[in-house]
């Protein structure tokens, strides 16, 4: 078991290793010079403009040999140091992700538990009967093939415009200011609501869909027919193949991270939502370099996380796996 | 298909933004069935055209298509000219209205739908080239040629998807979607790889191969003859799926503003509708067109999947 | 006690129609009795061994009745079957290598399926590890998870677990079908000491190696395309056949000693009729070196000696 980890392990420090050279390569080979991308879109002062050069040539590293640019890297990496902000100079990008990284979780986390917990247990459902599996898989098809962006406007269309029971944008009311108050906490809610259904729903119908398909398939096992052969209770085979068909949606969790991120990052933007997915925006739109760079180690570096640590729960919940490491018989 | 998890079922993909989680399509539990060979031509386009899955999807793609095809040439407008009143709802002259500049909707959304058939056939088709052959290669020679053929999936399977293209993108503008379907091509190999890996294991342990080995045919002979029907519905399958997985992510990164600006998808549709406050304003007409195009292709191409497994795989039918 | 089998019939449902797998089968087992079911592939024996417990999904039960120890089975009725399924038939599958979860202990199988049976597991616990000694697996099996079991060992728990409480009737569907010839003999004989032993009161041995079943079993009963050709103790079908069909069988059966430069081995040319739309009369028809024109006319399955019973015009 030791060993299997070790690999995992091996695999993902490689991972943040060739993503940490992609993030810092770049720039560096690029077309175009960064430094005078970011200089044009400034139009500075002349004068300032010779200083801001020198400034960005020395952050970029450029006034340095390559292999020492690349130590530099990793050394403020180590450090926590990101660089800093061009748009909003001089905050660093730390800074600046730390202040959206609460806004962001807040939508990813309940959006990744809910919708797997409940897209299992619906297809489940739908599985053993032909009337809800007739609902069940249509709408999950649509939902999965939706893009998240697009359900987001839908949504906020009809449910903030016309309806107007929600709030169109923002994570909480302009007029208040974040704190441990019950007004706060209630208009956070409001604000919430549409960008999670936005998530919560496309997540909902691939693992609907997913499940559905693993428990048909754990129903018509060997060891399914068996049981049902012996005259076990449906509740019985059924509980079984529920608990067999977890195991890879488990694993499909892990690979699908990237993907909700992704798509969490294009609703903030729909709702304006101070997460990862508005600063991700402004940065791209301002050239902001440190900070897309920034964004993006982040991003890779909690998805490798989360990756891990899903991959450790696995180990304890698939007997096959922990037995197969240690040699079996 | 899901995340392919050696020899383990399928999950659905979560509107394969960056990853493409893998199709609902119950691929990969067929990892270990075999993905089944139909027994002539004629058999398959019976059973095809027998399963309204398949027909309904492939309908639905069709129509699209024809729309893409046929949709710039009866379109009366040119997609980026700021040809009539701004903000109208559809009309006799504007079949979809026209948008904040004044621009024909429908021209915009045909126009969008070419792009979106480019990006899924290019991007789609390098992931399941690469993907292809890295699978098949790692799978059939197994040993240290398998070992670091998995890293690198691994490796690059991991990274998100739209993070690596953020990056790329960011510094290079792209100029075409041809471009763009390239670098969504080489990212979103790696789920094909595995599934392919595990599916060659599968079949390289069979029987009927070791036969073909032991009468002494080369291993060219056997992998046209023996390995690759087996495969091809489930190459297939898995096509189709990275046709649509790579759809929405060129969608996504258009929104994000980093697609070519020069030209028209339906993920930049979707961009400049949203910053033109088409939402505030209510124009619907600008912001549901683009979204229902992708769904219609995307989703029609997974149920179009899920009927082809069915007609593959005899288990699957019902009587 | 005993089992009746009255013209039963049970066809497969497919998109071209009914597949006729068992076209109206009548034959009897006594108490105590080992049945040998043998025959070709596809000629409806595994389908005769699993329509006595359990009609998968394509299966219909089309006519014709099962009475055992005196009561009739409700072959069509999944759930009214349930009552019959484990305490008087049981079964030991085809796949009993794969059979058990693989994510579960075997133990607790045992457990959630008996309690799921109203049986009390405690009770029966001390039982179930005798006889898994009396197999030679040890009480830790109880304790492993299948993963950790060789192939053998998952298959005589199977066999341990489908007997456990000592059916009337078992069906061991092609169990030495995937073994080396000293685990059949192992199997077999196996299975044979359950029978003595009263852990089992009937069976029905399903396989198409005739050679296992002149060693286990008591009597022979031996099919083709869906009907029935000989049945008779299996001294006689292997010395004294009647049928033509059984009586090529036992002569493709290669004999110790004898070498091929000697005496080549010869199959039965030709194969088996679709069971889609099976022909009219003698089944075996085609392939029979004593067919005649009688032979249009399907032969009745009828006692020619006592204790051996024939389908064939030829003989009656």
């Amino acid at each position: 078991m030791l060993r299997y980890l070790a690999r995992k392990v091996v695999v993902y420090l490689l991972t943040f290793f060739v993503a940490v050279t992609i993030d810092w390569a770049i720039p560096r080979f690029m077309p175009g010079d960064p430094v005078e991308g970011l200089l044009s879109r400034m139009q500075a002062q002349p004068a300032a403009e010779k200083a801001l050069s020198g400034y960005y040539t020395n952050a970029f590293g450029f006034d340095v040999p390559i292999w020492k640019q690349y130590l530099n890297f990793w050394a403020a990496l180590l450090h926590g140091d990101l660089g800093r902000s061009v748009q909003n100079f001089p905050t660093s990008v730390s800074e600046l992700i730390l202040g959206a990284l609460p806004y962001t979780l807040a939508l990813l986390v309940p959006a990744i538990l809910l919708s797997f917990w409940a897209g299992n247990k619906v297809g489940a459902m739908a599985a053993r009967r032909k009337a809800l599996d007739n609902t069940v898989l249509p709408v999950g098809y649509v939902l999965t093939a939706t893009p998240q962006m697009w359900l987001g406007v839908v949504l906020a269309w009809v449910f903030a415009l016309t309806l107007g029971w929600f709030p169109v944008s923002g994570a909480y009311g302009f007029d208040l200011q974040p704190g441990w108050t019950l007004e706060f906490a209630w208009s956070f809610l409001q604000h919430w609501v549409l960008p999670f259904a936005a998530l919560f729903l496309v997540a909902f119908g691939g693992w609907a869909i997913g499940m559905r398909n693993m428990i048909i398939y754990e129903l018509e096992a060997d060891y399914s027919n068996y049981l049902a052969s012996l005259g076990a209770p449906t509740k019985l085979v059924r509980k079984y193949a529920y608990r067999n068909a977890l195991l890879p949606q488990i694993t499909g969790l892990a690979l699908a991270l990237g993907a909700v991120v992704a798509g969490a990052i294009v609703v903030e933007i729909v709702f304006s939502y101070p997460g990862l997915g508005t600063l991700t925006l402004g940065a791209i739109q301002n050239r902001d370099y440190f900070l897309i760079q920034g964004i993006f180690l982040f991003i890779i570096t909690g998805v490798l996380i989360a990756n891990f640590l899903i991959d450790i729960a696995y180990v304890f919940i698939d007997p096959r796996t922990r037995i197969g490491m240690q040699g079996g018989r | 298909m899901a995340a392919p998890r050696d020899l383990e079922p399928a999950t659905v993909p979560q509107a394969g933004v960056a990853t493409v989680g893998g199709p609902a399509v119950a691929v990969e539990p067929q990892a270990a069935a075999g993905a089944p060979v139909p027994a002539h031509r004629s058999e398959f386009v019976y059973f095809a055209l027998r399963n309204w899955k398949f027909v309904l999807g492939l309908g639905v793609v069709l129509v699209f298509l024809a729309a893409a095809l046929f949709g710039p040439m009866i379109a009366s407008h040119a997609p980026l000219e700021f040809s009539g009143p701004t903000d109208q709802p559809p009309s006799s002259d504007y079949w979809f209205g026209t948008t904040s500049f004044g621009q024909d909707v429908f021209a915009q959304f045909v126009h969008g739908l070419r792009a979106a058939f480019l990006v899924g056939a290019v991007g789609g088709g390098i992931a399941w080239v690469l993907g292809a052959v890295v699978g098949f290669t790692a799978g059939y020679r197994g040993g240290a040629i398998d070992d670091v053929l998995n890293m690198l999936t691994n490796v690059v399977l991991v990274i998100p998807t739209l993070a690596i293209l953020i990056i790329v993108s960011a510094y290079m503008n792209v100029h075409s979607y041809a471009v763009e379907a390239v670098l969504i091509g080489l990212t979103s190999w790696p789920w094909a790889a595995r599934a392919v890996r595990a599916q060659t294991f599968t079949l390289k342990t069979r029987d009927f191969v070791d036969v073909a080995r032991l009468s002494g045919r080369s291993t060219r002979q056997v992998i046209s003859s023996e390995i690759a029907p087996n495969m091809s519905s489930y190459l297939l399958m898995m096509f189709i799926l990275l046709f649509g997985g790579a759809i929405l992510i060129g969608a996504s990164l258009d929104f994000l503003g980093l697609g070519p600006s020069e030209s028209v998808s339906l993920g930049l549709m979707m961009n400049n509708a949203f910053l033109s406050s088409a939402l505030v304003l209510g124009s619907w007409w600008w912001f549901l067109p683009p979204g229902i195009g992708i769904i219609g292709i995307v989703g029609g191409l997974y149920v179009m999947n899920v009927g082809l497994d069915e007609v593959f795989n005899p288990r699957l039918r019902e009587t | 006690m005993s089992l009746r089998v009255d013209d039963l019939k049970v066809y497969y449902r497919t998109l071209r129609g009914d597949v006729q797998a068992l076209d109206g089968v009548t034959f009897e087992i006594a108490d105590g009795e080992i049945m040998g079911l043998a025959g070709e592939s596809g000629c409806g024996k595994s389908t005769l061994g699993k329509s006595l417990i359990r009609l998968d999904g394509r299966m219909r039960h089309v006519g014709g009745s099962v009475t055992l120890d005196g009561k009739q089975l409700p072959l069509g009725d999944d759930r009214a079957m349930n009552a019959f399924r484990f305490k008087s038939v049981s079964i030991v599958p085809q796949y009993a290598m794969s059979a058990l979860n693989p994510t579960r202990k075997v133990g607790r199988i045992a457990e959630e399926l008996l309690e799921s049976r109203g049986i009390h597991f405690d009770g029966v616990r001390p039982e179930l590890v005798r006889r898994l000694e009396l197999v030679g697996l040890s009480k830790d099996v109880l304790g492993m998870f299948p993963i950790e079991l060789s192939g053998g060992m998952k298959q005589r728990t199977v066999m341990v677990l489908s007997t456990l409480l000592n059916p009337s009737l078992l069906i061991a569907d092609e169990v030495t079908s995937a073994l080396d010839v000293s685990s059949q003999r192992a199997v077999a004989e196996m299975l044979v000491e359950f029978r003595e032993r009263s852990y089992v009161k009937s069976m029905v041995f399903i396989t198409h190696d005739l050679a296992i079943l002149y060693q286990a079993a008591d009597t022979i009963l031996v099919m083709y395309a869906g009907r029935l050709a000989e049945k008779a103790s299996s001294d006689a079908v292997i010395s004294r056949p009647k049928h033509p069909y059984t009586q090529l069988l036992v002569s493709s059966l290669p004999e110790v000693g004898v070498r091929y430069a000697d005496r080549r081995l010869e199959g039965i040319p030709g194969k088996p009729p679709s069971l889609l739309e099976p022909p009219q009369g003698c089944r075996f028809r085609d392939r029979c070196p004593l067919a005649f024109a009688k032979c249009a006319e399907q032969p009745p399955f009828v006692e020619v000696e006592p204790g051996h019973r024939v389908a064939c015009w030829a003989v009656t």
